[in-house]
C-alpha cells in the first residue's frame, strides 16, 4: 500500500509578516519557512501506518524550489519518497488540490494524510478539494485514528460541535485531515536527516498535472489588520466620568 | 575556508534546535533545582543521533564531520548547558578514545551501546592532586600474570557515574621510561568491576544536571586486553583526545553566549524603563551591539578551527584560541544578560541567572584558560631562543 502526505512550508507563526510593495505577496527576506504544524501531525500519522500497513510514504508539496526544504524534512522523519511540484503562477485553492489530486493518483496512493488546514491563509479547503477530485471520502479533522485489524480501512475520530465525538468508518481509499492532539510528531533523527540525502525527491509541473483546469480565485491585494487604536481616556470627578461614559457607549459606540 | 552549511548541516542545526526548546528548556529548571541527571532526556537525544556523531558507521556511529558535531552541541548549549556537557563529553572523551584507539575487539564491544546514547562513558584524567598538571597523576596501574590492578582516585569526572554508565577510560601511571619520567597509559574500565565505586559530586554552583563523579579504585584487576592502544602512549592519548575536546567546550560557549544574548535582546526590547524600551537606551544598545559581534567572531574563530581539523590541517592552536576566546564571549555575554535583566536576571526562574553560572565552567573544564595560553603561546615559540 501507498500512503501519501500532503505538506505545506509556511511561514513560521511568529514571523512579522511585512507586505511587498503591490501587496500581492509578502516579503520574504525575514521570513523563517516551517513545516505547517498540522502537517506535521499528518507526517506522523503516515510514519505509524507505515510499519503496520507495510507502506511506502510518499509526500507532496505545492510550493516554489524553496519548499524543497520541507519536503527534506518529512524525508528526514521517516517518509520514503517526495514530489514537490512547481507551479509557474499563482494557484488557487481549487487549481492546488486539482493538481495534488492528478499526482497522488498517479502514484497510486490509496490513503492521504494532511493538516486539516495550513496556518499561513487557514483557508482549510485543499484537502476537501483533493477528495472530492479523486471521488473519494473525506474527513476533515481527525484527532484519533485506528486501523481495522485487517488492515482494510480506519476508524477516524471527528470533533464536532459541543464537545460531540463523531466516529467514523473508512475503507480505503480516504483523504484525513489531521488535527492536534492525534498524535506527537517525531523529530527527525540525525541518522534520518543523513538517510533523507539519498532519498529520491522529484519534481513535475502543475500545468502537466492540471490539464485545462485553471484557478477560479485571483488574489488582487494582501492588506494588514488595521493598527489598534488609541485609548480614550476619561477624566472628571465621577459623576461626569460616568455621564462621559455612558454618552460614548450609547452614542459612538452603540452598544448601550 | 568554507563555512556554508550543507542543507543538512542546516537541518541538523534546527532539529537540535526545536528539540533543546521543546524538550529541555522545560525541564531545566527543574533540574537544575534538583541537581538531577535525566536519563531519560540522554537517551532521547541518543535516539536522536546525538551521542556518536564522528564515530565510524560500522560501530554505530554516523561518521560525521566535526562542523556537524559542534552544531550540535552548539545548539544544545544555546539552551542548556548540562546537557550540551553530557554530549560534548560523551562524543569527544567517552566514544571518541576508544573510536580512535581501541582495538577491533574493543570497539565492538563498547561502541555500539555507547554511540546509541543506552550506556555513557566516562574518561579519568584528572585527580584530586592532578589537574592541569596531569603528568602528576598517581593513580597506577601495575600488570602482573595478564592483569592489571589498578589503584589511586580521579576526580570531576563527566557522566562517570550515572545509572546506564558502562564505564570509564582511565589514564595510570604503568611505570617509568629510559629517562625516569612517568609512563601513562589508558585503561578501559567497566563499571561494576570489584574495588572500582564511583559517587556522584553534589553541590555544584553549575552544570548541575549533568553527571560528575569522583572514581575509587581499590586493587582493581581487569584483563591485560583492557589497555586503550599501545602501552606508554596514554599522554598523547589524552593530548590528542582534548585537542578535540576543546572545540566541543569552545561550541559550549558559543551556544552559551548565543542564548544568553537572545534571552537579553528578547527581554531588553520588551521591558520598559522611562517609557522607551530597555533596548533604546544607547548604553544597552552598545552593549547588546558588543555581544552580538562578539559572538559572530567567536563563531567565525571556532568554524575556522574546526574546518582546519576536517582539511586534516593541525589545529591545535586554534582550537585553544576558540575555546579561550569562545569561554570568555560567553562570560562576557551572559554578564551583560543579567545586567540588562536587572533585579529578574538574579533569579533562577530566568535562564540568564543559569547561563551566568554555568559560564564559568568553560573557563576552567579541559583546560583552564592559563592552560590554553600556555598552549598558544608555545605554539607562537615565545619560549624558544631567537
Amino acid at each position: 500500500m501507498k500512503i501519501g502526505v500532503l505538506v505545506k512550508q509556511v511561514p513560521d507563526t511568529a514571523t512579522k509578516i511585512v507586505l511587498t510593495a503591490n501587496g500581492r505577496g509578502i516579503e520574504e527576506g525575514n521570513v523563517k519557512w516551517v513545516m505547517n504544524p498540522y502537517d506535521e501531525y499528518a507526517v506522523e500519522a503516515a510514519l505509524r501506518l507505515q510499519g503496520p500497513l507495510s507502506a511506502e510514504v510518499v509526500v507532496f508539496s505545492l510550493g516554489p524550489a524553496r519548499a524543497v526544504e520541507t519536503l527534506r524534512m518529512a524525508l528526514a522523519m521517516g517518509c520514503d519518497r517526495a514530489v514537490r511540484i512547481h507551479a509557474e503562477t499563482p494557484l488557487d485553492a481549487f487549481a492546488t488540490g486539482n493538481a495534488l489530486a492528478v499526482a497522488i493518483a498517479a502514484s497510486g496512493c490509496e490513503l492521504v494524510f494532511g493538516g486539516k488546514q495550513a496556518v499561513d491563509d487557514d483557508a482549510g479547503q485543499v484537502l476537501q478539494i483533493v477528495a472530492e477530485v479523486l471521488h473519494w471520502p473525506v474527513v476533515s479533522v481527525a484527532n484519533q485514528l485506528h486501523v481495522h485489524a485487517g488492515n482494510d480501512g480506519i476508524t477516524v475520530h471527528r470533533p464536532a460541535a459541543g464537545g460531540v465525538t463523531e466516529v467514523v468508518e473508512l475503507g480505503f481509499p480516504a483523504v484525513i485531515g489531521c488535527d492536534k492532539g492525534l498524535n506527537t510528531p517525531r523529530y527527525p533523527s540525525l541518522p534520518g536527516i543523513m538517510k533523507a540525502k539519498q532519498k529520491p525527491l522529484t519534481e513535475q509541473q502543475s500545468r502537466d498535472l492540471l490539464g485545462g483546469v485553471s484557478p477560479h480565485v485571483v488574489l488582487q491585494q494582501f492588506s494588514l489588520p488595521p493598527d489598534r487604536p488609541a485609548g480614550r481616556k476619561i477624566t472628571g470627578d465621577p459623576e461626569n466620568v460616568a455621564q462621559q461614559l455612558v454618552d460614548w457607549l450609547h452614542n459612538e459606540i452603540k452598544v448601550i | 575556508m568554507d563555512c556554508a552549511l550543507t542543507p543538512e548541516q542546516q537541518q541538523l542545526r534546527q532539529m537540535v534546535r526545536d528539540f533543546a526548546e521543546g524538550e529541555l528548556a522545560p525541564a531545566a529548571e527543574a533540574l537544575e533545582r534538583e541537581e538531577r541527571f535525566s536519563t531519560e532526556l540522554t537517551q532521547k537525544m541518543g535516539e536522536l543521533g546525538l551521542m556518536g556523531v564522528m564515530a565510524p558507521q560500522q560501530y554505530g556511529g554516523l561518521g560525521l564531520d566535526t562542523l556537524s558535531y559542534l552544531l550540535i552541541v552548539e545548539e544544545l548549549a544555546r539552551v542548556h548547558a548540562s546537557h550540551a556537557a553530557t554530549v560534548a563529553a560523551h562524543n569527544t572523551l567517552g566514544v571518541g578514545p576508544i573510536a580512535r584507539f581501541g582495538s577491533e575487539a574493543q570497539k565492538e564491544c563498547y561502541l555500539p551501546d555507547l554511540c546509541s546514547g543506552r550506556r555513557l562513558w566516562g574518561f579519568g584524567l584528572t585527580e584530586p592532586d592532578a589537574g592541569s598538571d596531569a603528568g602528576n597523576s598517581r593513580t597506577t596501574a601495575s600488570l602482573r600474570d595478564g592483569q592489571w590492578t589498578i589503584n589511586g582516585a580521579k576526580i570531576f569526572i563527566t557522566n562517570a557515574a550515572t545509572t546506564i554508565t558502562a564505564g570509564s577510560t582511565v589514564q595510570c601511571v604503568t611505570g617509568t621510561d629510559a629517562s625516569g619520567r612517568k609512563e601513562m597509559s589508558c585503561l578501559l574500565v567497566p563499571q561494576g568491576t570489584p574495588g572500582f565505586t564511583t559517587r556522584t559530586m553534589k553541590r555544584k554552583m553549575l552544570w548541575r544536571a549533568s553527571n560528575t563523579a569522583e572514581l575509587f579504585f581499590d586493587n582493581v584487576r581487569v584483563p591485560e586486553d583492557h589497555l586503550l592502544g599501545t602501552r606508554g602512549m596514554g599522554y598523547k592519548y589524552m593530548l590528542q583526545t582534548l585537542d578535540s575536546g576543546r572545540l566541543g567546550i569552545a561550541a559550549m560557549g558559543l551556544g552559551g553566549a548565543q542564548g544568553a544574548y537572545d534571552a537579553a535582546l528578547a527581554y531588553a526590547k520588551s521591558r520598559k524603563a522611562f517609557g522607551q524600551s530597555v533596548a533604546s537606551f544607547q548604553g544597552n544598545a552598545f552593549k547588546l551591539a558588543d555581544c552580538a559581534m562578539q559572538i559572530e567572531a567567536a563563531r567565525a574563530l571556532l568554524y575556522k578551527a574546526c574546518w582546519l581539523k576536517d582539511a586534516g590541517h593541525p589545529f591545535g592552536k586554534e582550537a585553544a584560541m576558540a575555546k579561550l576566546f569562545c569561554a570568555q564571549t560567553m562570560k562576557l555575554v551572559a554578564d551583560h544578560a543579567v545586567q540588562l535583566h536587572g533585579g529578574y536576571g538574579c533569579m533562577e526562574e530566568y535562564p540568564v541567572a543559569r547561563f551566568y553560572r554555568d559560564a564559568k565552567l568553560l573557563e576552567i573544564g579541559e583546560g583552564t584558560n592559563e592552560v590554553q595560553r600556555l598552549v598558544i603561546a608555545r605554539q607562537i615559540g615565545c619560549f624558544e631562543s631567537a
